[in-house]
């Protein structure tokens, strides 16, 4: 029935079918949801048409284009479904079918295909925690189970927030297409911001035992490549990538065989990944020449420095806090005016960071009490330093920073 | 096409100054032609006060009578348009033209498919 059914190769094995499923899905799932305009038909026969793989591919061998199989057969699949399903006068397989018959597919379309998917998972009239577990389960195809397991809710609370999300798609209306021109910054924004947050939680996870999800991290950074790839004109796009590869190169060193925390300074830098360095590094070159900076692409440049710094005390931290006085110039705000004051300490020394940090409102941010227990402690006010220390650790929820917080608190008494 | 109803939602206390009111009359007028002309207008209008409002509650049989507003709140529905619009977008970018015109926060919201569109 398939293309690929009668072609002789080799058997395939489980793990090939699972990579090509992570590979496909969300291009299937992208074309088919632009076909019978409707994403639950979409989803609902690439599940169908990857089980049909899984029973045929181990004997058949793998077809020469397993997307277009995969796409083929789901669209044939649903077709047959929605036939029968109109034929017992069902107004939404009617719906469907007549959408499929005006809108004939087409092979070129399919990069647009992943693009207006990743637009209308990213709506801005879905709420953020809908826009995450939409990107993740419809382009990433992430199961509901590992959605709920990445954010640490229950796998049916995890479950209604996507068919709510999707039920909203439908009945408001949201158009499966690309942003015009003058809507594009704003829409792009709400994509690139959902696939940091994926990033974000992957890298420090908000709560839990454990300090990273490495997983989230992988998703982000392979999301970040897809939009890279269908939008290789826009700086700020590459400029993300380039930020999640940048820290990427360092995950495997800021976390201790047990677990614990390690900051940059104490990182051991032979360890960084030195391939994703060349790579963000490159991409960071290229967002310069572009000329056109960004939030995305100055956080970027910052790592790069950081990068090319063989020890902690080669760093360019006049260089840094330049990039921090662009950043915040193009993205105020206290976190970045925290992340700043960093850079002020090292360039400028402890007290002109304190002076700085103490006039921030970010009491309910642990990092802000983290960042002003070290500085006091560096201006040898201990009893300040360990109020400040009690402060960061009673602010997060992750136990890896709470137990570097607490051996930097009782480093304090021994000091 | 679908219908979607954009709800204006004005705060409690004194309205804006007779001059404010002239201009936000104005431009509601410019919009309400501007939809017109463009097919997407179906209905809109404005709201009494709350105080004006009488509930009517099922009650055993009974329908009961009480002074209103349904849900006291710091907003209330001030006024509505409801206009056809092909898709979500096309709706919002009626609602931002609302919000601009109103000074006011809009609701958009799709009716449903059975009831409307």
């Amino acid at each position: 029935m398939g293309p690929g059914a009668d072609t002789r190769v080799p058997a395939v094995p489980a793990p090939e079918i699972s990579r090509v499923f992570r590979e496909e899905y969300g291009r299937a799932v992208a074309v088919l949801a632009r076909h019978f305009g409707d994403i639950d038909i979409a989803e609902e026969a690439v599940q169908d048409a990857f089980t049909i793989a899984v029973q045929r591919w181990p004997a058949d061998g793998l077809p020469p284009s397993p997307a277009g199989w995969i796409i083929t057969t789901a669209r044939n699949r649903a077709i047959d479904r929605l036939r029968r399903e109109a034929a017992r006068e069902d107004r939404h397989a009617q719906a469907a079918l007549l959408h499929a018959r005006s809108d004939p597919p087409e092979e070129g379309a399919v990069r647009d295909d992943r693009l207006r998917l990743i637009f209308t998972c990213c709506h801005p009239s879905l709420g953020v925690g809908a826009q995450v577990a939409l990107t993740l389960r419809l382009l990433g195809g992430l199961t509901t189970a590992e959605i709920a397991h990445a954010f640490l809710v229950p796998e049916p609370t995890m479950a209604q927030r996507l068919v709510r999300a999707k039920g909203k798609i439908r009945d408001a209306g949201i158009p499966y297409r690309v942003p015009r021109e003058a809507d594009l910054p704003g829409r792009l924004g709400a994509v690139l911001a959902v696939i940091y947050l994926i990033f974000n939680e992957g890298y420090t996870a908000s709560s839990g035992d454990r300090l990273t999800r490495d997983d989230l991290c992988a998703e982000a950074i392979r999301l970040g490549r897809l939009l890279a790839e269908l939008m290789p004109d826009e700086a700020e796009v590459a400029g993300l990538l380039a930020l999640m590869l940048l820290t990427e190169s360092r995950r495997s060193t800021r976390t201790t065989p047990g677990g614990g925390l390690v900051l940059l300074a104490d990182q051991d830098r032979c360890r960084w990944d030195h391939g994703l360095i060349a790579e963000g590094q490159a991409i960071v070159r290229r967002c310069l020449r572009l000329g056109r900076p960004g939030p995305y692409q100055i956080q970027a440049a910052i790592n790069a420095v950081h990068s090319d710094a063989p020890t902690v005390a080669a760093t360019d931290w006049r260089q840094i806090l330049q990039l921090y006085d662009q950043l915040a110039a193009l993205a105020p705000g206290p976190v970045v005016a925290l992340n700043r004051a960093v850079a002020v300490a090292e360039v400028d020394g402890p007290d002109a960071a304190l002076a700085i940090v103490d006039g921030l409102d970010l009491r309910d941010y642990h990092l802000f009490h983290a960042i002003r227990a070290d500085l006091l402690r560096r201006l040898g006010r201990s009893s300040e330093a360990a109020a400040a220390y009690e402060a960061a650790i009673a602010h997060t929820e992750n136990a890896a920073e709470r137990d570097f917080l607490r051996r930097s608190r009782q480093a304090l008494s021994r000091a | 096409m679908k219908q979607y109803l954009l709800s204006v939602y004005q705060p409690e206390g004194t309205p804006p100054s007779p001059e404010v009111l002239e201009e936000i009359t104005r431009d509601l007028d410019d919009l309400r032609a501007e939809m017109k002309a463009a097919g997407a207008w179906v209905f809109s209008g404005g709201l009494n006060a709350p105080s004006t409002a009488t509930v009517l509650r099922p009650a055993g049989g009974n329908v009961l009578i009480t002074d209103g507003p349904f849900a006291e709140g710091k907003e209330y529905l001030g006024g509505f348009t409801i206009i056809t619009a092909p898709d979500l977008d096309a709706a919002l970018d009626w609602g931002r033209k609302l919000a601009q015109a109103t000074t006011l926060p809009i609701e958009v919201r799709p009716f449903s498919d059975g009831a409307g569109g």
